[in-house]
């Protein structure tokens, strides 16, 4: 019984996982400028890979849990990908935005942008 | 008796590559340099996940040790990218 | 010598982790939780030991904040209401995609907070959630720069704009935890 259960979250996890790791790709392609395209690029993997993950780690509990050792080992290690992938993937794209308007890229049909005022503060400054 | 998910797992494996070309068009058609470095972030996090699927279904841990330390140094190269478009002092 | 103690010993318990899976000393029996060889455990002292060294100074600031078990308990309530508003997130951003409707800018908000982890946190959940991205920093005043993917009107009637449009009641989650 509650190995049928954990087959059906496994399954459900990854259509999940792959829908939306689908939609980054699909929003890479459809949305018009650079931080519109780094909110699909971001949220989506970040969100998918979170439930592939999920679906290897349940694989390995019930792995393990059926007497195979090699379940505990697979479920810590993803674990570790997962920590590392929500730790690194907005710190990313905060540093991939800043760039972006560093170096001059506007933001497409913006209705307001307070930072434009920001960096020439700055180089007055020097 | 085990069922493996062998077969869901390479199926789950095959939709990952049709979002790493989706992805590559972007890389390729995009118009300034940022965009190129999204869509290279984009594909990095994908080939990840292709690992720790990869991972699972020949259930080698090496593969998600290796996808550990690929996680890292695309995020250390993602950051030295930006810096050098910025144009900073490093 | 305390800041070495904390960094060596949150090195092996992280080296550990990673090198499950011997057969000399094994926990729970049959159940096979956790085992290690003695090698690797002899390897895992030396190498802890080296990097405690080293990173000693990089790894422990001087205040021992965060040091108070109340503070993770409370961070683990963060973090399931913090996988509820990204649920939220995702899905509009999939409607977005879907639909093509966007309307973005880019605002300043001015959360308040003292410190540097504080104001980190705040930042990836940020990004990470409705339809937000932060962008820059201003780092005397750790106010945050941040594109908005659908702006509303209402909320940008005072300059540096209410928290409470851009990120939900993360504000006092993180200041609940931080300070």
């Amino acid at each position: 019984m509650l190995g049928q259960i954990a087959d059906i979250l496994v399954y459900l996890f990854l259509i999940l996982g792959v829908f939306f790791n689908l939609l980054a790709g699909v929003g890479l392609l459809r949305f018009p400028d650079v931080y519109t395209r780094l909110h699909a690029g971001t949220k989506c993997t970040t969100f998918g890979s979170i439930f592939i993950c999920g679906s290897v780690i349940i694989f390995g509990v019930r792995m393990w849990l059926m007497g195979d050792t090699n379940g505990s080992t697979l479920t810590i290690h993803t674990a570790g990908v997962l920590i590392a992938i929500l730790l690194t993937n907005p710190t990313g794209a905060h540093a991939i935005a800043r760039a972006a308007h560093r170096s001059g890229v506007k933001p497409f049909g913006a209705v307001i942008d307070d930072l434009a005022e920001k960096p020439a503060k700055k180089e007055a400054e020097k | 008796m085990i069922e493996n998910f062998a077969t869901e797992y390479y199926i789950v494996l095959g939709f990952l590559l049709l979002a790493i070309v989706i992805a590559l068009i972007r890389v390729i058609k995009g118009p300034t340099a940022p965009d190129r470095v999204v869509g290279l972030d984009t594909i990095n996090t994908i080939v990840i996940v292709g690992m720790v699927i990869f991972g699972a279904v020949t259930q080698n841990v090496i593969y998600i040790d290796v996808a550990i330390i690929y996680a890292l140094l695309s995020f250390i190269s993602t950051l030295f990218i930006a810096k050098y478009l910025e144009g900073g002092e490093f | 010598m305390l800041a070495f103690i904390v960094t060596f010993v949150l090195c092996f318990v992280a080296y550990l982790m990673l090198t499950t899976g011997g057969a000399d000393i094994v926990f729970l029996g049959d159940w096979k939780i956790l085992s290690w060889d003695y090698a690797e455990i002899i390897f895992g002292i030396i190498l802890s030991l080296i990097v405690a060294i080293v990173a000693r100074k990089i790894f422990v600031k001087k205040s021992f904040r965060m040091a108070n078990p109340v503070r993770w308990f409370v961070f683990i309530g963060y973090l399931f209401y913090f996988f509820y508003e990204m649920t939220k997130a995702n899905f509009d951003v999939a409607y977005r995609v879907i639909t093509g409707k966007i309307n973005p800018g880019i605002v300043r908000i001015s959360p308040d907070l003292k410190t540097d982890l504080g104001i980190t946190m705040l930042a990836n959940s940020i990004t990470l959630t409705p339809g937000t991205l932060s962008v820059d920093i201003d780092e005397d005043k750790n106010d945050l720069y941040i594109h908005w993917i659908n702006v509303k009107k209402e909320a940008l009637e005072d300059k540096p704009v209410n928290c409470k449009f851009v990120c939900a009641n993360f504000e006092k989650w993180v200041r609940r935890v931080t300070e």
